[in-house]
C-alpha cells in the first residue's frame, strides 16, 4: 500500500513541470517515434535493412552496447573516489550515479534486443523454460550479470529514495552491502563483456587480452563525464550541494583513466606494428584504410583527436579548473569514447573478414533511427528518474506533502 | 529427479500461458505450437518424427508439393571427413551453385555455403589478397589457383561453445548443425568461425517453387525463416542416407573427396595415408575434419 503511494506520489512529480521540461519531453518522445518507424521496417523486413551482412555480421547496435555497458559500469565505480576522499553527498552521488547506471543497462539490453534476428523467441536463453548455453557461453554470462547489476541497481536506488520519502531511516546493513556487490559487479559487468570478443580466436583484432583492461579505462573516461556534468546542472538547479575540489577530482579521476588508456592503446598498437603481422590488416583498415576503403579513417581520426584534445584540457591544471573547458573536454572525451567503442571497436574485428574479403560497413539510416530511439528511450526514462530523485531528495517532497494536500481538499 | 521434472513442467506451464496471453489474434495455434517448440535435441524420438510429420503437411500447403522431411540420426561407426585436391580446383564455382539448389538456399538475397576465393599463384594461399567476386569469361585464369571455403567441420568448433542458447551442435557423426526453430539470430558464431562458414538470413529467404528441393533434413536443407544463421551440413540429407554430398558430385574435375573417418579402406583415409593434407587455420585449433591437399 505504502508502495503504490511512493509510486503514486513519483508520478505525479513526472507529470508536472516547466514549459522547458515539457518541450524536452515532446522533443524525445519525437525522436523515438522517428526511430521507431524506422525499427519496424526491420522488425518486418528483417536486418536486410541494416547495412551488417555476413562479413560484418555484428556493427553498430553492439556498439552502441558496448559503449552503455561502459556507461553503466563507471556511473557506479565513482562511488569508491566518493568514499575514499569522503566527498560530503556520498548518498547523493550513490543515488544519481545508480540512476544512470539502471538507464544505461535497459539502453544495453535494447540494443540487444533490436540485434538479435528473432527477439520474440528470446526465452530461449531463460534457464529453466529454455536451453541457456551456461556456462561455455559468454553470451550466458553477460545476461546473468547484466540482469543482476540491473536488479540490485534498482533496489537500492528505489529502497534509497523510499526511505526518504516516508522520512524513515534507511536499514544500513541492507544497504551497505548492496552498494558494496554494486562495485565489483560493475567492474564483471564490462569485464564479461570485453570476454565476449576478447577470446574468439577468429578474430585477432580483438584477441588481445588488453581487451578487458582498456574497456574499463575507457569506461573511466566516459561515465564519469555524464555525472560531471550533471552535478553541476544540479548544483546550478536544486539544493545539491557538491564542492567544486570534488569536481575537479573526479576530473583528474578521469585523467589518470585517460593516461591509462592512451598507454594501453600505445603498447597495443607498438606490437601490432613493430611486428607487422598479417594480424596488422585491421589496424590498418581502421587507421588508414586498405586501397580505396577508408570510409571509417575519418571516425577514428576523429576520436584520437577529440580525446587528446579532452587529455591536454583535463591534463593542465588551469583547465582543468576552468569550467568552461572542463566541460568542453566532458563532452569531448565523451564523443571520442562514443566513436571509438561505436565505430571504431567493432567495425575492424570484422574488416578483412575471416576470409580476407572487404565489405565497407557504414551504418544505415534503420540503425541510425533505431539508435535514436533507443537513446531518446534512455534520456526520457533518466528525465523521469532524475525528476523524481530530486523533488525527494533536494525538495522535501515527501509522504506529508501528499497528505496535506489531501487533507487541504477535504 | 521428480521434483525436478514437476518444477520444470510448472516453468513451461507459466511460460505457456503468459506467451499464450502475449500471442495476438492473428497467430493460429499451429504457429504458437511451432513458436513453443522446445529445443530439437532434447525432444524424444516420437516428438522429433511429429514434429517432422507436421513439417510435410505445412510445406505441402506452401509450396502445393509432396515433400520428405528426414529426422534420421547419425549411423553408428561414422565419422564423416571430406578433403580437396587444391591442385585439381578450376574455380568453375557448379559446386557453389549444386549446393545452392541441393540445400534450397536463399537466392535473394543471395546465399552461398560454398565461397571460392581466387588466389595469386606466385602468393600461395594468401587469404588477404585472396577475391570471391572474380569473374573472367573462362577459368581457370593463368597465374591464378583457387581455393573453395565452406565448414570445415571442426572437431574443436568454436562455433557451437558461444552459442548462448544451444541452438547449434555437433552430432555424433562429426556434422555441425544448427536448429532453425530455436536460433534467436544473434550471430554471435559468425564472429567466432574462422572460416566464414556461417551465413544469416538477412532478409526473408526466397527459394522459387519450382526449384525447392523437396528431399530434406530437419537439421538441414529444410526452408529457413528470416533472422536465423544456417550453414554446410555436408548434406545431412543425403551423407545419412549413404549418398555423397553434392558438391562432390558435381566438381567436373573430381576435386573433392568425402568419406567414413572411421573405415579404414575409405576413400579419404586412403588420402590421409598417402597424401599430406592440410587444415586451413591450423594455429587455431579447430581441428577440422575438412583437409586441403595436392594431388598432383
Amino acid at each position: 500500500m505504502n508502495f503504490i503511494r511512493f509510486i503514486t506520489g513519483s508520478i505525479k512529480i513526472i507529470l508536472q513541470g516547466s514549459k522547458a521540461y515539457y518541450a524536452w519531453l515532446i522533443f524525445l518522445l519525437l525522436l523515438i517515434l522517428w526511430g521507431a518507424f524506422g525499427y519496424f521496417g526491420q522488425l518486418s523486413e528483417g536486418l536486410i535493412k541494416t547495412h551488417m551482412r555476413d562479413s560484418v555480421s555484428w556493427a553498430f547496435y553492439i556498439g552502441n552496447f558496448t559503449f552503455l555497458v561502459g556507461v553503466a559500469a563507471a556511473a557506479v565505480l565513482l562511488v569508491i573516489p566518493a568514499y575514499i576522499y569522503d566527498w560530503k553527498p556520498i548518498k547523493e552521488i550513490v543515488i544519481f550515479g545508480e540512476l544512470l547506471a539502471v538507464c544505461a543497462v535497459i539502453m544495453c539490453i535494447l540494443f540487444i534486443v533490436v540485434d538479435i534476428g528473432n527477439p520474440l523467441r528470446f526465452w530461449h536463453m531463460l534457464p529453466l523454460i529454455g536451453t541457456m548455453n551456461f556456462p561455455s557461453s559468454m553470451l550466458s554470462w553477460d545476461f546473468f550479470v547484466l540482469n543482476i547489476y540491473l536488479l540490485i541497481n534498482l533496489i537500492v536506488v528505489t529502497y534509497l529514495l523510499y526511505c526518504i520519502f516516508f522520512k524513515k531511516e534507511y536499514n544500513k546493513s541492507l544497504v551497505l552491502p548492496l552498494v558494496l556487490l554494486s562495485i565489483p559487479m560493475a567492474v564483471a559487468i564490462h569485464t564479461v563483456t570485453a570476454f565476449l570478443y576478447n577470446a574468439l580466436p577468429a578474430r585477432p583484432f580483438w584477441n588481445s587480452a588488453l581487451l578487458a583492461p582498456r574497456f574499463l579505462a575507457s569506461a573511466f573516461c566516459s561515465g564519469p563525464a555524464i555525472l560531471l556534468i550533471l552535478f553541476q546542472l544540479l548544483r546550478k538547479t536544486t539544493k545539491f550541494e557538491i564542492k567544486d575540489e570534488a569536481i575537479w577530482k573526479i576530473a583528474e579521476l578521469m585523467v589518470y583513466a585517460m593516461f591509462i588508456y592512451l598507454f594501453f592503446t600505445i603498447a597495443e598498437l607498438f606490437k601490432e606494428f613493430y611486428s607487422g603481422t598479417e594480424h596488422l590488416l585491421y589496424w590498418k583498415y581502421l587507421l588508414f584504410g586498405i586501397g580505396d576503403n577508408n570510409e571509417i579513417v575519418v571516425y577514428s581520426w576523429l576520436s584520437i583527436i577529440m580525446g587528446c584534445i579532452a587529455f591536454i584540457l583535463f591534463l593542465i591544471p588551469k583547465t582543468r579548473k576552468n569550467f568552461v573547458t572542463l566541460n568542453i573536454g566532458a563532452v569531448l572525451i565523451y564523443a571520442s569514447v562514443y566513436v571509438e567503442k561505436g565505430i571504431a571497436l567493432i567495425i575492424p574485428g570484422f574488416t578483412p573478414d575471416v576470409l580476407g574479403q572487404i565489405y565497407v560497413y557504414t551504418p544505415s539510416m534503420t540503425e541510425i533511427r533505431t539508435a535514436a530511439m533507443i537513446f531518446s528511450i534512455g534520456f526520457l526514462l533518466f528525465t523521469f528518474l532524475v525528476k523524481v530523485a530530486i523533488a525527494i531528495v533536494f525538495e522535501d517532497y515527501n509522504i506529508d506533502v501528499l497528505n496535506q494536500k489531501k487533507n487541504a481538499l477535504n | 529427479m521428480k521434483k525436478e521434472n514437476s518444477r520444470r513442467s510448472f516453468f513451461k506451464n507459466i511460460s505457456l500461458a503468459s506467451i499464450s496471453a502475449l500471442a495476438l489474434n492473428g497467430c493460429d495455434s499451429k504457429a504458437l505450437k511451432e513458436f513453443l517448440q522446445r529445443n530439437f535435441r532434447t525432444l524424444s524420438k516420437k516428438e522429433k518424427n511429429d514434429i517432422v510429420k507436421n513439417l510435410e503437411v505445412k510445406y505441402k500447403e506452401t509450396y502445393g508439393k509432396e515433400f520428405h522431411v528426414s529426422a534420421e540420426p547419425a549411423m553408428e561407426g561414422v565419422l564423416f571427413g571430406y578433403a580437396l585436391d587444391l591442385s585439381r580446383c578450376i574455380g568453375c564455382r557448379k559446386c557453389v551453385y549444386a549446393c545452392v539448389g541441393e540445400n534450397n538456399q536463399s537466392r535473394e538475397p543471395q546465399i552461398h555455403w560454398i565461397q571460392v576465393l581466387e588466389m595469386e599463384k606466385e602468393k600461395g594461399i594468401d587469404l588477404a589478397h585472396s577475391n570471391v567476386h572474380y569473374n573472367p569469361e573462362k577459368v581457370p585464369e593463368k597465374g591464378k589457383s583457387y581455393f573453395p571455403v565452406a565448414c570445415q567441420q571442426c572437431r574443436n568448433p568454436q562455433c557451437t561453445t558461444v552459442c548462448p542458447v544451444k541452438a547449434t551442435w555437433q552430432e555424433p557423426d562429426g556434422i555441425v548443425v544448427v536448429d532453425y526453430n530455436w536460433c534467436i539470430g544473434c550471430r554471435y558464431c559468425m564472429a567466432a568461425c574462422p572460416y566464414g562458414a556461417r551465413h544469416f538470413n538477412w532478409g526473408e529467404p526466397d527459394v522459387p517453387e519450382e526449384e525447392i528441393n523437396t528431399e530434406m533434413h530437419y537439421l538441414g536443407n529444410r526452408p529457413r525463416v528470416k533472422g536465423v544463421v544456417e550453414k554446410c551440413t555436408f548434406c545431412i540429407q543425403r551423407v545419412r542416407v549413404g549418398k555423397y554430398p553434392s558438391c562432390v558430385e558435381i566438381c567436373p574435375v573430381g576435386a573433392r573427396k568425402f568419406g567414413n573417418l572411421l573405415d579404414s579402406e575409405s576413400e579419404i583415409r586412403y588420402i590421409l595415408e598417402n597424401k599430406r593434407v592440410f587444415v586451413l587455420k591450423q594455429e587455431l585449433n579447430t581441428q577440422p575434419k575438412f583437409y586441403y591437399f595436392f594431388g598432383i
